[in-house]
């Protein structure tokens, strides 16, 4: 009886869902779990910390959060230089840290597609720092250059370079040093890996011909091959880019922003003065100029792999 | 000849770079921590045991650590959450590979700005949001907030393998008297699910390696994750070093496993639409 019914049933409702399907567009239908998802665990939230920066909200005074203080958080942040200091050596962590991946990353993009033999065995070995989690990461490089017990410490002392212990993580600008090198060794596989992807798919006829018209291999490299990586370098950066606050949990477990706020990055000061200080209002402040920053990035780089995208389109 | 040789000696020398930070922390794992406490160094190991990862394992583990609490905590959230982000980005991915539609570019270029938003950042509304709805320290709130960090990736992903699969194939099988919905589950999704699958593992990846946030949305063994429960090694003044390494070496194997059956595909998802516009 109810198979019956159903078997009535069936085809009538999936006309109804068919002829709704139409009606709204089934783009927007399928897109919608994901908008909805983004717009309350993202969105509405971020409106939210938007509106507690315009109040003095402290953690342990929740009646403070219907304290309205217009602008004030914001002039406080501005006015900080502690905030422009980690907000410029954000900036410059970033700015090293992503040319220097790019860098490498082509060098062993270049030295893994010229290798005869094992190619595959290196290709997974070149991916094995991107497994690592950033917090892993951070702890690694911490136990690294520990001064005491750390591998480079050790290997420097025992081969007789340094006598004295060298204090990689004590002395700011040393420990600068040491979160671009974990960074960079977390991150570089990002970009070797697209950009091999990149000289793998490339045609081989444009080098041969270049070759035949006595171009030299700088010539043939610059002219050619790197106009055709190009794109899937863009997309190693907005890829990156699209991430860059990871930065934060190496900085947190390697220096915590010390010594003395010498490795304060934004991430790292929004954490302190939200949690440690219990400043929500204030924090929130700071936090909208780390998410300013994000976007930013990600804009720019967007557009480039979309520039490149066309113009590559354009020359094949 | 000799160029051979400099490539060969640049290359060994990149993978050792790569290569030696985790060898150390595996090696480390395996000693006892006189020997890493030692002066001078003692580079060549006299006695290895397993006995940090007993210790671990067995019953609330050295120094207190909960660790097997924390590995199921990890389990379940990063689970559940890529299942449900997966089911997400199927629908968006194919939204985004299969239709034209107003504002796409400009929609596509929003989901991925909520992924720029850092973790740090993002967890201050969260914080005070889940602590007044005491989502705060469930796997719930943090399952919910994994799908939200995930969403954006896997669609991206996804559409880029459903853009390989051919359109004419489900258009064939629509022709020869299949539902749309029937040619897209019996052609189109097994054609793309491989790459369904390493944008799964992905997913996974970053659940089970997420740390700003967790660190602030969990507080308990209800709902501390490794990365979390990696603190529990430090204190004030000490680190326990080996416990740290024989941890690391155990949230990082999974990770390793999963990553070398994706490699191939995860490159090739991120980078479809590089040439071909």
């Amino acid at each position: 009886m109810t198979s019956a019914a159903t078997r009535v049933a069936e085809p009538i409702n999936r006309l109804r869902i068919t002829r709704s399907l139409r009606r709204l567009g089934a783009p927007v239908l399928l897109l919608m779990p994901a908008i909805v998802i983004l717009v309350v665990a993202i969105a509405a939230p971020l409106l939210f910390s938007l509106y507690s920066s315009f109040t003095a909200y402290r953690l342990t005074k929740p009646e403070t959060l219907w304290t309205f203080v217009g602008w004030r958080n914001y002039v406080n942040v501005f006015s900080d230089p502690v905030f422009w200091q980690a907000f410029g050596r954000t900036v410059l962590l970033l700015t090293i840290a992503l040319n220097l991946e790019m860098v490498f990353g082509l060098g062993l993009a270049l030295l893994v597609e010229k290798a005869t033999r094992g190619q595959r065995l290196l290709r997974t070995l070149m991916m094995f720092p991107m497994m690592f989690s950033p917090i892993l990461v951070g702890f690694q490089f911490k136990f690294l250059f520990n001064d005491n017990v750390g591998l480079i410490n050790n290997a420097l002392q025992s081969l007789g370079i340094t006598e004295q212990a060298i204090p990689w993580l004590i002395d700011g600008a040393l420990a600068f040093f040491a979160i671009v090198v974990a960074e960079v060794w977390s991150s570089t596989p990002v970009f070797a890996i697209l950009i091999l992807a990149g000289l793998l798919a490339m045609p081989r006829e444009p080098i041969e011909a270049a070759k035949v018209d006595g171009c030299t291999p700088w010539q043939s490299f610059r002219y050619v091959t790197w106009p055709f990586i190009m794109p899937f370098a863009y997309i190693a950066m907005t890829i990156r880019s699209l991430d860059v606050g990871r930065a934060y949990d190496i900085v947190k477990i390697m220096t915590d922003g010390g010594p003395a706020r010498r490795t304060e990055l934004i991430w790292t000061l929004v954490g302190r003065t939200a949690y440690s200080d219990a400043r929500m209002g204030v924090a929130n402040a700071m936090a909208y100029a780390s998410i300013a920053l994000s976007i930013l990035f990600t804009v720019y780089f967007f557009r480039k792999l979309a520039s490149a995208r066309t113009q590559i389109a354009a020359d094949w | 000849m000799g160029a051979g040789a400099a490539h060969s000696a640049a290359l060994f020398l990149a993978m050792l770079v790569i290569c030696a930070p985790g060898a150390w922390i595996v090696l480390n794992s395996l000693r006892p921590t006189v020997e890493i406490m030692a002066k001078p160094p003692v580079w060549i190991p006299r006695r290895l045991s397993l006995d940090a990862y007993t210790a671990m394992f067995g019953g609330l583990g050295q120094g207190g650590v909960p660790v097997l609490d924390y590995f199921r905590n990890s389990l379940i959230v990063s689970i559940t959450s890529t299942v449900i982000a997966v089911a997400v980005g199927i629908a968006g991915g194919y939204a985004f590979a299969r239709y034209r539609f107003k504002g796409k570019s400009a929609l596509f270029l929003g989901l991925m700005l909520t992924r720029t938003v850092p973790g740090i950042a993002l967890s201050l509304p969260l914080f005070i949001i889940f602590a007044r709805t005491g989502l705060i320290d469930t796997h719930l709130g943090l399952i919910f907030t994994y799908v939200a960090l995930n969403v954006p990736f896997t669609i991206w992903l996804i559409d880029g393998f459903f853009r390989q699969v051919p359109r004419d194939l489900a258009e064939a099988a629509q022709i020869d008297g299949c539902t749309p919905w029937q040619a897209f589950w019996q052609v189109e999704f097994p054609l793309a699910g491989p790459g369904i699958a390493s944008a799964a593992i992905f997913a996974f990846l970053t659940s089970w390696n997420e740390f700003a946030l967790a660190s602030q949305l969990t507080r308990s063994v209800n709902s501390k994750t490794l990365p979390v429960g990696l603190l529990d090694f430090t204190s004030e003044f000490t680190i326990d070093w080996r416990g740290m390494c024989a941890l690391a070496v155990v949230m990082i194997a999974p990770a390793l496993a999963l990553t070398f059956v994706i490699q191939k595909r995860l490159v090739s998802g991120l980078t479809f639409g590089a040439v071909k516009g």
